[in-house]
């Protein structure tokens, strides 16, 4: 039996569909944002914990040049060490067919006859090569998709020069490379960069490694210290040409995993509570005004004996039922939008078992903090209705009170038409009211200004990356240092119209105590085809001697222009050497120091080695240049600078469509929530007034200017703050990415800003219009009749 | 008041055979059942009869509020067309003046801006100044509604109504929440827009002692017009007691 108070309740709400139906949406959108991203969070986050578990993922990693392989039980041997797999990896290319340039792979090498103890492999398909046969290979999944290669398809590598043909026996997985990127790039790209596991024999043999490994990965003991370890690992491996242990923290893969999931937990945080924020504010409006047109109601029920509780909880309800419809209504969406961003992230990061899987908590999680919500708006004007004394609620409010608003008192009232005074001082006398409208619009601006900030920022990184700083056509990367006439055998190549050399070495930098590693790129003085370039596309010429760092570099050592930094060769081979720091580069990508290229080969003292030849073609002899590439012995990969910007352009244009409607869908929700309710509560406190100015003779149009004004002012200041405040947020969140692998510019495109206003006016016109159309029914003659 | 005498050829307000049936719930209410009625320039009468007789009903239809089920509305010979609310509009805009019970003032405007709200969009009104000075109000110009007393600010609300120089001015029950000193100080402002600016004015009550002050008293009783006479002499305001 449903109780008198409990019919009111339905029939209110039935009566309020619209405006439950609004705020029930910006309530799920709240719940669908938190459900997803909790849940995909939870998803990677337990996948990943649960592989790196089972499959004795490293907790610890060293790279050598070169070492016996002896040295391997004396690094199990360690204090704190429980376990260590020694191996070989080699940067390889592969001729694939229809591709012209030779494609980069990470070659891992397969231990003979046993599963590897630490950081196994996952079949996915087909089998581990099989024992003695040298000619099989496992590749990653993330490849074998791009390639649709299949066990027993055939494979051709060139290693160390050499074209050797191989079999796939299976396409696997491993914790090592749930993110497969090539150093330097932006993206993932499975087409030109993948995961090889060859034979130890074979690769041994390919690169003269027979008893001997050049990476190594170890697994702590319970408590051990994993700082330790590392410096342990560094002294015993000092001698062979080590570029320094380091943690999971600093493993390429795990970083990548790591910071989606930091990036995922905060917008799994920030998002929700703009949209439930929003919604608190609409469910206290718009109880409020209910609670003001049914005073005498509230007045009649205390006379009849209810008390203050069961009228509270009346009202209460009408608030949480509709938070539980949005949180319905969310949960469905949320599990829809978890689904897919779960099977977007299976694009990026490659697990065996990544599922959609929603926790009971995180359910319960979402309900609650719609609950909150709804409650944190209601209560207040709830409360304050209730406690009105009976005999005063069941008089009519007193009048409103009002008086020049401040821009008249300034001065300026006698240019104001007398419409916009009144539009003037509603706003003035209601300011918190009307700021928080403003706040909620500006929420819906800045959702979308920080969402696509992201893709606007990593547009001006290829920029300034790819256009500004290089303008190679094709850059052909050394598996390791060579003598410098490795530039003239790739000059003299077809095509060819200019080859310029580079250089990357790996260096340990010292500053007093803090210690980095990076990477020194030296290019010739003047250089063409790739140029020192800072975020706002201004050159810089290393000097003559000294190095250019990267201010993150800088910044991480405590370097200022003029100090002197220790260079270390992390291999080992040269005695360190203090160089001066001439300037400090703000560079986009992970932490680097440059030079001139002379000036680097007189610190390695070696004679002069390059790792890369950076060349412009003639693009009609490009295909020819490619294929002769492909067989050019020590060749770890090469880039056409175009392909990697046409790649990057497709991927980011592929999310950037879903991104963006998503972003709209919101935003218009939100816009929606707050200028529809606003305007249907202004029409329902106003009627009278309104319906007095058309009796005046006014036409709808000129009712609609007053009643829509306050609405249009609040718009006006709303949009700029959230196209401001959507830079600010954008900013938040680009503190939460790693700077150490890109410093993302806080940059946002004036498409990006024309799509928030246009979309945040365009929703609040469309509101506006359809409670625009009530004007026609204002009862004249009924609202004159009675009294407020 | 005009002298009985000059009545035009042409009534500014001719009503014919007005019917307006209202359902209230299940129950059918005939608030008019054929009413005729013409007022002729510058007249003022006094519509008098119980509460639910029709005469507000009357008022609305006539001021182009609400529409008959039945009948005709004539101004200045040309009927009202009340499918046509563009029109409806514009004959209020131009021509009509209203004075309410409740006032219906602004909140938010002041008393000259209640006025101008009209001077606005009307053509060739009064000054909103003028307007107020009409009403003995000059001196209260810049109060807002709430810092006026009942009968300050249902004068506000007939120089609102007055400032355009209606052709008609229609008051529903203009004392009607106003005590009797008060009531008479607006009744005699009335008057003297009707004297001063020709306006014919019609007074809608239910205060039998209003009547005495008009040139014409029409008495309506269940949608009815049951009576209607001319005062030869009408009373001055001054004199009216309840």
């Amino acid at each position: 039996m449903v109780s008198a108070l409990g019919r009111k309740l339905g029939r209110d709400l039935w009566r309020l569909r619209a405006q439950v139906l609004t705020i029930a949406l910006v309530v799920a959108c709240g719940v669908a944002s938190l459900f997803s991203m909790r849940s995909a969070y939870d998803s990677v986050r337990g996948e990943r914990d649960r592989w790196y578990g089972s499959a004795r993922f490293p907790e610890v990693f060293a790279s050598v040049r070169r070492a016996p392989r002896s040295l391997a039980s004396r690094i199990a041997s360690l204090p704190g060490v429980s376990l260590a797999e020694a191996r070989i990896v080699e940067e390889v290319t592969l001729d694939m067919p229809g591709m012209a340039e030779p494609v980069g792979a990470h070659a891992v090498s397969l231990p003979p006859g046993r599963r590897a103890l630490l950081g196994e492999v996952f079949l996915r398909e087909g089998r581990l090569p099989a024992s003695g046969r040298s000619d099989e290979v496992l590749v990653h999944e993330a490849f074998a998709r791009a390639w649709a290669l299949r066990p027993g398809d055939a494979l051709v590598a060139v290693l160390h020069g050499r074209r050797q043909r191989f079999r796939v026996s299976g396409v696997a997985l491993a914790p090592e490379f749930v993110s497969v990127m090539q150093p330097g790039a932006l993206v993932p790209d499975d087409r030109r960069y993948g995961v090889l596991w060859v034979p130890e024999d074979a690769l041994a043999a390919a690169f003269q490694m027979e008893g001997a490994f050049n990476d190594v990965g170890v697994r702590l003991d319970r408590g051990a210290r994993e700082a330790a370890v590392i410096a342990a690992l560094d002294a015993l491996l000092a001698p062979y040409g080590t570029t320094g242990a380091y943690g999971r923290s600093r493993h390429p893969s795990a970083r990548m995993v790591d910071q989606k999931l930091t990036q995922l937990r905060g917008q799994a945080t920030v998002t929700p509570m703009m949209f439930l924020g929003v919604a608190a504010l609409l469910v206290n409006m718009v109880l409020a005004r209910l609670l003001g047109l049914e005073r005498e109601q509230i007045a009649t029920l205390k006379a009849l004996g209810y008390g203050d509780g069961a009228i509270l909880r009346h009202y209460l309800a009408h608030a949480l039922l509709t938070a539980v419809l949005g949180a319905a209504l969310g949960v469905a969406l949320g599990t829809v939008a978890g689904r897919g961003l779960v099977a977007l992230y299976k694009d990026y990061f490659r697990f065996p078992a990544l599922t959609f899987r929603p926790s009971a908590e995180t359910l319960a999680y979402g309900v609650l903090a719609s609950v909150g919500a709804a409650v944190a708006g209601a209560f207040g004007a709830v409360r304050a209705a209730v406690r009105v004394p009976p005999a005063e609620a069941m008089r009519p409010e007193p009048p409103p009170r009002f008086r020049p608003s401040w821009l008249e008192r300034m001065g300026v009232h006698r240019m104001l038409p007398t419409v916009a005074r009144m539009v003037l001082r509603e706003l003035e006398r209601r300011p918190g009211r009307a700021a928080l409208s403003a706040l909620g619009i500006a929420f819906a601006a800045a959702i979308i200004v920080a969402g696509r900030s992201s893709l606007d920022s990593l547009d001006v990184v290829l920029a300034v990356q790819f256009g500004r700083a290089q303008s190679d056509d094709v850059t052909v990367s050394f598996a390791r240092p060579v003598a410098q006439r490795a530039r003239f055998d790739v000059a003299r190549l077809p095509g060819v119209l200019f080859a310029e050399p580079q250089r990357m070495a790996g260096v340990r930098l010292r500053h007093g105590v803090r210690v980095r590693d990076a990477a020194i790129l030296g290019v010739p003085a003047g250089a063409v085809l790739r140029a020192v370039v800072d975020a706002r596309s201004v050159r810089w010429e290393p000097p003559a001697e000294g190095l250019l760092l990267g201010r993150a570099l800088g910044d991480r050592l405590g370097v200022r222009p003029g100090d002197t930094v220790t260079v270390e060769d992390v291999e080992g081979a040269t005695a360190p050497r203090e160089v001066a720091v001439a300037g400090l580069v703000d560079d986009l990508l992970g932490l680097n120091a440059y030079m001139r290229l002379d000036a680097l080969d007189r610190l390695r003292g070696d004679g002069g080695r390059v790792t890369a030849v950076a060349v412009r073609l003639d693009p009609a002899l490009a295909e020819r240049f490619l294929a002769r590439v492909k067989r050019l012995p020590g060749v770890a990969s090469t880039s056409r600078r175009m392909a990697v910007i046409d790649f990057f352009r497709h991927e980011t244009s592929r999310m950037s469509a879903t991104l963006t409607l998503v972003l709209a869908a919101f935003a218009g929700i939100i816009a929606v929530g707050v200028v529809y309710n606003n305007a249907r509560i202004a029409l329902a406190v106003r009627s009278r007034e309104l319906a007095t100015l058309r009796v005046l003779g006014f036409t709808e149009a000129e009712v609609a200017t007053v009643l829509f004004g306050e609405q249009a002012v609040v718009l006006a200041l709303a949009i700029p703050v959230g196209l401001a405040l959507g830079k600010g947020l954008a900013w938040m969140v680009f503190q939460g990415v790693d700077a150490e692998l890109y410093r993302l510019p806080v940059v946002v495109s004036t498409a990006t800003y024309g799509l928030a206003a246009g979309t945040v006016l365009a929703a609040s016109v469309a509101s506006a219009w359809v409670v625009r159309r009530r004007i026609g029914a204002l009862d004249m003659v009924a609202v004159l009749k009675a009294r407020d | 008041m005009s002298d009985a005498g000059v009545i035009a050829k042409v009534p500014v307000l001719d009503v014919r055979g007005l019917t307006r049936r209202y359902l209230l719930g299940d129950v059918a209410i005939d608030a008019l059942r054929g009413v005729d009625l013409a007022l002729a320039e510058g007249e003022f009468v006094v519509l008098l009869g119980p509460s639910g007789s029709g005469k507000s009903t009357l008022l609305n239809i006539v001021g182009g509020l609400d529409a008959p089920d039945g009948g005709e509305v004539r101004y200045r010979g040309a009927p009202l067309d009340f499918d046509d609310a563009r029109a409806l509009t514009a004959y209020r805009r131009d021509h009509v003046g209203f004075v309410f019970q409740f006032y219906n003032l602004m909140p938010s405007l002041t008393a000259r801006e209640n006025v101008a709200l009209v001077t606005d969009i009307a053509e060739d009104p009064m000054e909103p100044e003028e307007a107020l000075a009409l009403v003995g109000l000059g001196a209260r110009l810049d109060h807002f509604p709430s810092q006026l007393s009942g009968g300050e600010q249902q004068r506000v609300a007939i120089a609102r109504a007055v400032a355009r120089r209606p052709d008609v001015l229609l008051c529903d029950e203009p004392t009607g929440a106003l005590d009797c000193a008060t009531g008479r100080v607006v009744l005699d402002v009335l008057a003297r827009v009707n004297r001063e600016l020709g306006s014919t004015t019609a007074v809608i009550t239910h205060n039998a002692v209003i009547a005495g002050m008009a040139d014409r008293v029409i008495r309506f009783v269940d949608g009815r017009v049951v009576g209607d006479a001319r005062n030869e002499v009408p009373v001055p305001v001054s004199e009216l007691r309840w």
